[in-house]
């Protein structure tokens, strides 16, 4: 279990100062400037020395998607912009940075768009994260006030930080969405090369990272990259926050080592499986977008990118969506499908389409109002979506259908079952209404 | 150049090609619906995926990738695409499936069936059933004005209407509001569209969402006779194709021409096509007491041969209108050479253009394809966006380009792009004649083009303005001295000597009351003739010409005759015969041919490969077809300089909609001109 002095969140649940004062009793801000004065360089090769993969559910490594940002060109700024468009169904990690840690993030952003040549940081913030955005305004308004950040700051990099407040729609966590919404636009997808990298925000080069990916920068370069990758699996380095939700005692989010086994985080930290272990059903363990994990295969996995990869599912945003046995996992599954459907932007044709289609079968396979062979006919649709669409909406879409199917092909079967066994009853019915 | 593998193709394309234009490039098709040549690439209807070698295990979308950002292969061979390949065939049944789930089956009924992207390529590269149980999406229709039909249900959110209308029209009328399956393309409230390419919509659009509304029901594609032509409605000279079924024209679509029209047409070439067959002469008449009666041929060259027996030549003259062709105008100026007739001019605005000062001196020197290498812009008194949509679509397009400043002198019009309004009149084009202010940047400037209308040519001091702006034009091989004409046939018959004698009167002057005895319009219907003279008007239409004449012999209309069109840079261009004239009604020439043998002074040709013959020996130019011979630039430095007035530039276009006899007949176009004064009426308000 990770150990209290090795949590980067030390006030995750906000039981201190959110502000500079409690920020810097805890450690933010100290020696910002001596970070800087290594050098970009130095940080660069820190971050990926330190293992750190991207915290927004792909896992991309944090310290290479800063090298590729071009040298600096004064006829065309670079910009950070840091995703906390935090929309995924039972991800709620960068929620709590935001209201209780925000000046981790503040202090990430002027580290880590020093290290790529920022000259601006934009944090988009989700729309319905109302109060989460003053808090983050107001702790940048206090590093404007102590010159931590700023024209002329005390660090000597002139580095803004902008909090921008979205309108509240999931598809606007892609990132190249983001960008879209961030200039004023409708937020949809662009379309991939060029990658912001080179053409991002307002058609200057950017790097879009995730809140936690941003604001556990500064403490890896002050305690060593090293430090950073004694935790984790190989190429799993590091600690991560859990957001643990579903049937569970406890539910909770919390800083923990990565690869630690799901078993031991839910015993130690959401206190076991509502009604034992030999109640769980399936975990989501990535947040809604990745394929769900049947409780024999997922009990004694490592919670880290790969071993989750290795079941067709994924780390994701590290959101554990526990359900037991009294979960009805068609019902849940379509739940997640209405849910792809409404947030489809509608640009491109596979997901602008095949959401509604994949939750309308859905729907009736809740009743189990459906043919067999409808199953085979909605994987395929969930494979004619998957990989066809501009971002990755249409594959997040797909995912947990494909899960679904994959594991819970007998309950989908006796559900129609059942529902023919009925169906003469039924039929009456409507005939007599 | 980059190579690249198609299907095992190896082909040596630019860098710069996006997948699918190297698939074209060797020989492989692939469908697509969003993507369009002259549009700003989309992505989003992903039917044009394609396999990559060595890139992620997921199709790419091939308009949207460029070859140069391929990797090769780990020995550096040239990457590799696969058009035809399982994963590729999959993924587009897939998208074809999901754009058909919620299209509605309702084929025999729509208009676009026969030339619908959708259906060839659902046949083409679909499944052949369909596994869509549920119920189908319906989208209720919008209004987006006269000229285009909507059935939204059929959308498929290609957004190529989006985008013309952003990028092209620069009206950005169109949107796509919603999301995910409920989105829908719209106007804002659906208001009509403002733009005067507004019908080029319905040619994007790959299926039947939008379709031209005043062809609704009329037709299916395979039942027209497809003529190509040239549209006269303004001086670009757009290249047309002609559908008629039966006899009757029953639309207009352009034909891609890039060094004119590219593949656009202004509203008013597209759908003033009622305007064909309503208020149309259809048999000679003779006023009589008064009123005109139906007569026939040989009792009007009757009334005619007794007038011309009884005038002299100097009363007598010649007003050849806009409309007309090269040869009309040839035949009716070779009558009035054998009349001994020196009051011929076909300038009815009065332009100080003069074919003796050179053809620079009247040409859009800098051609169309010009103003996409143009670095600087002046328009002097006029209104491109009305004068000629199209090209100020291509002006549009330049600017989008970037690095282009734009300056107008004259009205301060819309014309979609951001420009510097220097001044009304010539005060503000004398300042930048002595350098000042915008003159810098035409200084600058390797290749300005000025962009000279009739606004401020077709006035007294005329030729001084045009002697003045031509100085600021000519910068070593480059000639940017660009007259817009509005006239069809103003450049054809200036070429022709269209223009008075020695001694011989103006168009203005012979319309004055008391100048002249005899007087013979030539399809001209923009000049208010006073009482006076006996008028014999040659023309299509009963409009303004027809009201004063009194002796009408009907013509032919551009569509129903083969003739000769020179565009406002110069280019000779032909129109072919889609159809007959109405009733009686004769093709121009012919008119004057038979006229000319009841005169007793017979023209020289008995048929139109005759008369071109002696066109092209008369014009040597006229014979090259699609080809502009270019003017001499050196002619405009001796243009005449003069005195100039202080009084402001007006564009004669004052009604886009309405500026010719086809127009004003046409109830579509009357429709289009009663919204456009609404709306200005409206934003005034």
């Amino acid at each position: 279990m990770l150990q209290d002095k090795d949590r980067i969140f030390q006030n995750l649940y906000g039981y201190g100062d959110w502000g500079l004062a409690g920020a810097k009793k805890r450690g933010a801000w100290d020696n910002t400037k001596g970070l800087i004065e290594k050098g970009k360089d130095w940080i660069i090769s820190e971050m990926k020395a330190s293992g750190l993969r991207g915290r927004g559910g792909a896992g991309f490594p944090t310290g290479l998607k800063w090298s590729f940002m071009p040298k600096p060109d004064p006829a065309r700024p670079s910009y950070l912009v840091v995703n906390a468009d935090e929309s995924e169904p039972g991800t709620c990690k960068d929620r709590e940075i935001l209201r209780n840690d925000p000046h981790l993030l503040v202090e990430g952003c002027l580290v880590a768009g020093f290290a790529m040549g920022a000259s601006a940081a934009y944090i988009y913030v989700r729309g319905e994260f109302i109060w989460e955005r003053e808090r983050l305004q107001a702790a940048v308004d206090q590093a404007y006030d102590a010159k931590l950040i700023g024209k002329d700051n005390v660090h000597g990099y002139p580095f803004d930080v902008i909090v921008h407040h979205g309108a509240g729609a999931y598809i606007c966590g892609e990132e190249t969405a983001l960008l879209e919404s961030l200039e004023g636009k409708k937020g949809m997808p662009r379309l991939k090369p060029p990658f912001p990298a080179n053409m991002g925000l307002y058609g200057c080069p950017t790097t879009v990272n995730n809140v936690e990916s941003i604001a556990v920068a500064p403490t890896i370069l002050r305690r060593s990259a090293a430090w950073f990758a004694s935790f984790g699996a190989k190429n799993n380095a590091g600690t991560k926050l859990f957001s643990i939700s579903g049937h569970v005692n406890k539910p909770c989010n919390v800083e923990e080592a990565m690869s630690i086994p799901f078993r031991e985080l839910i015993d130690k930290h959401a206190g076991g499986v509502r009604g034992g272990w030999d109640n769980l059903l399936a975990v989501i363990p990535g947040g809604s977008s990745v394929r769900c994990v049947p409780a024999h295969q997922i009990i004694d996995t490592p919670m880290d990118f790969d071993s989750l990869s290795a079941l067709k599912s994924g780390l994701g945003t590290a959101a554990v969506i526990v359900m037991d046995k009294s979960t009805d996992i068609i019902r849940a599954i379509a739940r997640l499908s209405h849910f792809y459907k409404h947030e489809s932007c509608g640009q491109c044709t596979p997901c602008r389409e095949g959401t509604g289609w994949m939750y309308r079968i859905m729907q009736r396979m809740v009743e189990g109002r459906a043919q067999k062979s409808e199953i085979d006919l909605l994987f395929d649709v969930s494979k004619q979506i998957e990989g066809h669409t501009i971002c990755a909406l249409g594959d997040a879409a797909a995912w947990p259908i494909q899960g679904l199917i994959n594991h819970f092909r007998p309950v989908i079967e006796a559900r129609i079952d059942s529902y023919t066994a009925r169906a003469d009853k039924d039929a009456v019915k409507v005939a007599a209404q | 150049m980059a190579k690249i593998i198609v299907d095992g193709i190896e082909v040596d394309v630019p860098a710069e090609y996006t997948l699918l234009q190297a698939a074209e490039t060797a020989g492989k098709e692939i469908p697509r619906f969003c993507f369009h040549e002259r549009l700003s690439v989309a992505g989003n209807c992903r039917m044009c995926l394609v396999e990559v070698k060595g890139g992620p295990p997921k199709p790419t979308a091939s308009c949207a990738m460029s070859v140069k950002d391929l990797r090769p292969g780990p020995n550096g061979e040239p990457p590799e695409m696969f058009t035809n390949s399982p994963m590729v065939k999959k993924a587009r049944e897939g998208v074809m499936e999901f754009l058909l789930i919620n299209h509605p089956l309702d084929c025999p009924i729509c208009d676009q069936g026969g030339e619908c992207d959708l259906q060839d390529q659902a046949l083409a590269f679909g499944r052949d059933r369909s596994r869509y149980t549920e119920n189908k999406n319906a989208v209720e229709n919008k209004y987006i004005g006269p000229l285009v039909k909507t059935e939204m249900t059929r959308c498929i959110q290609c957004t190529r209407c989006v985008r013309f209308t952003a990028e092209i029209c620069g009206t950005s009328d169109m949107g796509n509001i919603g999301r995910g399956e409920d989105s829908e393309i719209t106007t804002y409230l659906q208001s009509a569209m403002r733009s005067e390419l507004q019908g080029n919509v319905t040619d994007l659009c790959p299926v039947g969402a939008l379709l031209p509304r005043p062809q609704n029901f009329r037709a299916r594609p395979w039942e027209y006779t497809k003529t190509p032509g040239v549209d006269v409605s303004d001086a670009l000279g757009a290249n047309i194709r002609i559908d008629t079924r039966g006899r009757e024209v029953i639309r207009i679509l352009p034909r891609i021409n890039d060094a004119v029209n590219e593949e656009w047409i202004s509203d008013k070439a597209r759908q003033s096509v009622d305007g064909l067959k309503l208020q149309r002469l259809d048999r000679p008449y003779l006023r009589e007491n008064g009123r005109l009666r139906p007569a026939s041929w040989s009792e009007a060259f009757g009334a005619i041969a007794a007038k011309v027996q009884a005038t002299s030549p100097d009363k007598t003259g010649f007003i050849g209108g806009d409309l007309s062709s090269v040869e009309d105008l040839f035949a009716a100026k070779a009558l009035a050479d054998k009349l001994g007739v020196k009051n011929i001019d076909a300038r009815q605005d009065g332009a100080k253009l003069d074919p003796k000062n050179g053809r620079a001196s009247y040409l859009f020197n800098a051609s169309v394809e010009g103003i996409d290498a143009a670095d600087a812009l002046l328009i002097i008194g006029s209104n491109p966006r009305w004068e000629s949509p199209v090209l100020n679509a291509r002006i549009r397009r330049r600017w989008r380009a970037g690095d282009f400043h734009i300056a107008v002198i004259g009205e301060p019009h819309d014309l979609t792009y951001p420009y510097e309004h220097l001044g009304a009149g010539p005060d503000a084009l004398a300042k930048v004649a002595r350098g000042e202010g915008f003159g810098e940047v035409l200084a600058k400037a390797e290749r300005p083009l000025i962009l000279v209308g009739a606004g401020a040519l077709a006035r007294e001091d005329g030729a001084a303005i045009a002697a003045l702006a031509a100085k600021l034009a000519v910068k070593g091989d480059w000639n940017g001295y660009s007259v817009l004409h509005t006239a069809a046939s103003r450049v054809g018959a200036l070429d022709i000597g269209f223009v008075p004698g020695e001694g011989g009167l103006t168009a203005a002057a012979m319309a004055k009351a008391g100048a002249l005895d005899l007087l013979f319009l030539v399809g001209a219907d923009e000049i208010n003739v006073e009482p006076g003279a006996f008028v014999v008007y040659v023309g299509t239409h009963g409009d303004r010409g027809a009201h004063r004449a009194d002796v009408i012999l009907p013509g032919a209309a551009y569509t129903e005759k083969s003739g000769l069109y020179v565009n406002t840079e110069g280019r000779v261009q032909l129109t072919d015969r889609a159809g007959f004239p109405p009733g009686d009604a004769r093709e121009d020439w012919a008119v004057f041919r038979a006229l000319s043998a009841v005169l007793g002074k017979t023209l020289p040709f008995d048929s139109l490969a005759q008369l071109r013959a002696l066109l092209n020996k008369a014009v040597p130019h006229m014979a090259q077809i699609d080809e502009i011979e270019k003017a001499d630039a050196g002619a405009l430095t001796k243009l005449p300089a003069g005195a100039l007035s202080g009084a402001a530039f007006v564009s004669p276009i004052t009604d886009f909609y309405l500026t010719n006899p086809i127009a004003r007949a046409s109830k579509v176009m009357a429709e289009c001109s009663a919204l456009a004064k609404g709306a200005l009426k409206q934003a005034a308000e």
